[in-house]
């Protein structure tokens, strides 16, 4: 993969989209590559969540161990997506299993450090908030048609 | 076969090729014409009606090639009296075949646009025939992306053709699950994530959806959100039926017969009826 | 079925040789079907004899009410509409679609639908006229045509009647259907009746309307026998127990589909269908296959069906039109709204039997001058 500036890409990635400059140098400053390799854990359910990834390439599953079914996977995330919201919303433990299902390469933030930062300022923390309560929203509305399993049996006419 | 424009309600015999299973409770069927015709021709997005002897009929989308129009495609979902029979043929035994009938896919008017389509469940199988068609004259459109969605990996039809699919450097494949077990190396999540980073253009796209009517208006939305406007967007409607020519009133849709003026709708000329309640 | 021909003026039979015309139709070979008491109502089954039609009989009608008297005089067509319509016979209630043989290649249809036979309709009001003319634009107009509809409407024979009264629930006058006949009849009779004569004022509608009276005793109307019959008309127009304001009546259904009023109707509507049974336009048909036990002989029937059951718009494990809400508004919009779409009139004729027959007297105009009122399109 060619080097490109952390501030770049996180400049041009949605989730910083409408940041203003300190923030974002200092989003860049939190932030490092990491890498994954196909099957690698990324974070288990229960651990501490101080971090966040944004996917620059490759595939995570989220995933649960549910008894009897082995584990289940309930959403996968990939190529420009945000892995990880439990950082900003107190317990800060992660809800879920996130395992590589490729090589996947990824930028990784200090979640616990911009935390800390945004208990001092608060612009920063309402930044910081409205993102991930959009992306909360995405998954929720995504979880919710997933709730109504519109695949399901059901006495049928056409098709 | 025409349904006969002098008896539109007497169904013509055609005779069951083959059978093959594609999930526990779908299955397609090959099918010949018992009475000597040579094929059946049709255009993607009609259907047939579906005729057990001295059982029921039911309307089904033809799911095969319109090209080749030699054998008659139907894939069936086992959920009543009816559709059970039809997924349980005896060796050589006979259907009876109504069709075809409705309205079909854009595939003239997208010439030249990009081609999204968006299907969920069994909702690919009235799609294939547009896909088929598409690809067959690949030249005449942009690019070309396929979105599926089903409940698990083993819900998912055409098993072996999806990877052929996907296999095809001008096609752009994705699939995805509303979940899985910890094997599936896919996309777990709902259809509608698929959107946001296919690849296409919203102002050049026509855009084809066929699905339960939940994931359809969730699919119509996220369509909108990325820019590709109602009238480009095409979608196919179900409604119950029972003589698929406009007389026996059952499949009405606000205005429209489902039978005659659909199934496949332009999405903003039935989007007012799309989103009342109990229409 | 043509307009009234220039060149025939209207004639006069006179009642006692009303008799001659049912069996002139006889002879040729028609079905003469007409008006009779049973069951205390008026309707419409096999008329050989004039004595068995509703001499000095009339009807009153309101929301919910129905109930024949008898009248002061002797007139043969005092009443105005009972429960049944001639949808009875041009669109029958069952009717075997087809019969086919199964074996070792499929199955071989046999046989279709019954021949009917000709069939000559004595007594067609003016709103039924029209709702002839209405089932004729959803079985014959389009793409594909019903094969029972047509072979039953092509010979049929209409002898129309002018309405010399309306009932509490006639509103044909709202709906530009009557009470004059004016076309798509061979036969157009006014009765006339006072205390020296009773005739018949005939105008002619067609050729064959007009070969069918050559054959019965008649003569030409003099200027006051038409004014006479003009005048009876003229009357009933002006007693109509209901009216329905249809000014922009699709576009004002259209815009409402959430108004409150639904809820207000669903509460009283039991959903029992009478409304779609009466009404003479309603052509909503469910079908039915059948085997014998050795699964050697099958048929297709069809049968009647109504909007108003939960079976009706039945998919995928359960009804789209689940609440009663949902299938009264389905019912009326169509009737008066989503129709004229579909087929270029109003569903609806005025007849007024669906508010007679309506066992809880749900009056369509009412509903539709109160959405008209709580317009919520604006």
């Amino acid at each position: 993969m060619a080097t490109e500036s952390l501030e770049r890409i996180l400049g041009e990635h949605p989730f910083f989209k409408g940041l203003e400059e300190p923030y974002l140098q200092l989003f860049v400053d939190c932030a490092s590559n990491v890498r994954f390799n196909a099957g690698e854990t990324i974070f288990r359910e229960g651990g501490d969540a101080d971090k966040f990834y944004l996917i620059r390439q490759g595939k995570v599953a989220l995933e649960t161990a549910a008894p009897q079914r082995g584990s289940v996977i309930i959403q996968t995330l990939g190529e420009g997506e945000v892995l990880g919201w439990s950082w900003l919303v107190a317990p800060y433990r992660w809800r879920f299993d996130a395992r590589a299902t490729e090589l996947t390469r990824a930028i990784a933030l200090d979640g616990k450090c911009l935390r800390g930062r945004s208990e001092e300022d608060h612009d920063l923390g309402y930044e910081l908030m409205k993102r991930a309560a959009q992306i909360m929203e995405q998954r929720l509305q995504a979880a919710r048609l997933q709730l109504l399993d519109v695949y399901g049996s059901g006495a049928g006419s056409k098709r | 076969m025409m349904a006969t424009l002098s008896d539109p309600m007497a169904p013509s015999p055609f005779r069951v090729q083959g059978v093959r299973k594609e999930t526990y409770d779908t299955f397609t069927l090959e099918l010949l014409p018992a009475n000597g015709a040579t094929g059946f021709a049709f255009a993607p997005g009609q259907f047939n009606m579906v005729y057990v002897s001295g059982v029921g009929e039911v309307p089904i989308s033809i799911s095969g090639d319109p090209a080749k129009p030699r054998t008659l495609i139907h894939t069936v979902r086992s959920v009543g009296t009816v559709t059970k029979k039809i997924c349980q043929p005896q060796a050589g035994s006979v259907l009876g075949v109504r069709g075809p009938f409705g309205s079909s896919w854009p595939v003239e008017q997208a010439v030249g646009s990009d081609v999204v389509i968006v299907c969920g469940g069994i909702g690919l199988a009235p799609l294939r025939p547009a896909l088929y068609h598409v690809m067959a004259n690949r030249g005449k459109y942009g690019r070309v992306a396929l979105l599926y969605g089903a409940r698990t990996p083993e819900d998912l039809l055409y098993k072996t053709e999806l990877p052929k699919w996907r296999g095809q450097f001008d096609l752009q494949v994705e699939v995805t699950v509303d979940s899985a077990t910890g094997g599936w190396r896919g996309n777990v999540g709902v259809v509608t994530t698929l959107i946001p980073p296919a690849r296409f253009d919203p102002e050049n796209t026509v855009a084809m959806v066929c699905g339960p009517e939940v994931m359809m208006r969730f699919t119509l939305l996220e369509l909108e959100k990325r820019g590709v406007p109602s009238e480009n967007t095409f979608v196919s409607m179900e409604r119950n039926m029972k003589c698929a020519v406009g007389f026996c009133g059952h499949c009405q849709f606000g205005p429209t017969f489902i039978c005659k003026d659909g199934p496949v709708f332009r999405f903003d000329q039935i989007q007012p009826f799309f989103v009342t309640r109990e229409i | 079925m043509g307009n009234p021909s220039q060149s025939a003026e209207p004639a006069v039979l006179e009642r006692d040789h009303l008799q001659s015309l049912l069996d002139v139709l006889s002879k040729r070979g028609f079905r003469v079907l007409g008006p009779t008491v049973r069951d205390r109502a008026i309707v419409y089954d096999d008329l050989t004899s004039v004595a068995d039609a509703p001499v000095g009989w009339t009807d009153e009608q309101d929301g919910g009410t129905y109930r024949l008297k008898k009248r002061a005089d002797g007139a043969l067509f005092g009443y105005t509409k009972g429960p049944t319509s001639w949808k009875n016979f041009l669109h029958p209630s069952v009717v075997r679609l087809w019969r086919a043989k199964t074996g070792g290649n499929g199955f071989k249809i046999e046989e279709g639908a019954e021949n009917a036979g000709k069939l000559a309709f004595i007594g067609v009001r003016s709103c039924d006229l029209h709702a002839i003319a209405v089932q004729d634009k959803v079985f014959l107009d389009g793409k594909y045509s019903d094969p029972v509809y047509k072979a039953r409407r092509k010979d049929s024979f209409i002898v129309a009647v002018n309405c010399g009264q309306a009932d509490g629930t006639c509103f044909c006058v709202s709906m530009n259907t009557g009470p004059k006949a004016t076309s798509g009849f061979d036969l157009a009779l006014t009765e006339v009746l006072d205390a020296k004569r009773h005739y018949f004022v005939v105008e002619i509608g067609t050729k064959q309307g007009g070969e069918v009276l050559g054959q019965v005793p008649h003569k030409p109307a003099a200027a006051t026998e038409k004014a006479a019959a003009e005048r009876i008309v003229a009357e009933a127009a002006g007693r109509m127990g209901r009216t329905m304001n249809t000014k922009g009546i699709k576009e004002l259904l259209y815009g409402n589909y959430d108004n409150p009023r639904w809820d207000d109707v669903a509460k009283r509507c039991l959903t029992c269908g009478n409304c779609t049974l009466v009404c003479p336009t309603c052509f909503c048909t469910t079908v039915e296959d059948t085997t014998d036990l050795a699964g050697e002989h099958v048929e297709r029937w069809r049968k009647l069906d109504s909007c108003f059951t939960m079976d009706f718009s039945y998919i995928h494990g359960g009804s789209v039109r689940a609440s009663n809400r949902a299938r009264y508004r389905q019912w009326m919009t169509h009737k008066l709204a989503t129709w004229i779409d579909q087929f270029g009139t109003s569903g609806c004729v005025g007849c007024g039997r669906c508010i007679t027959w309506c066992p809880v007297a749900i009056d369509i105009t009412e509903e539709a001058g109160a959405i008209r009122k709580s317009d919520k399109s604006r």
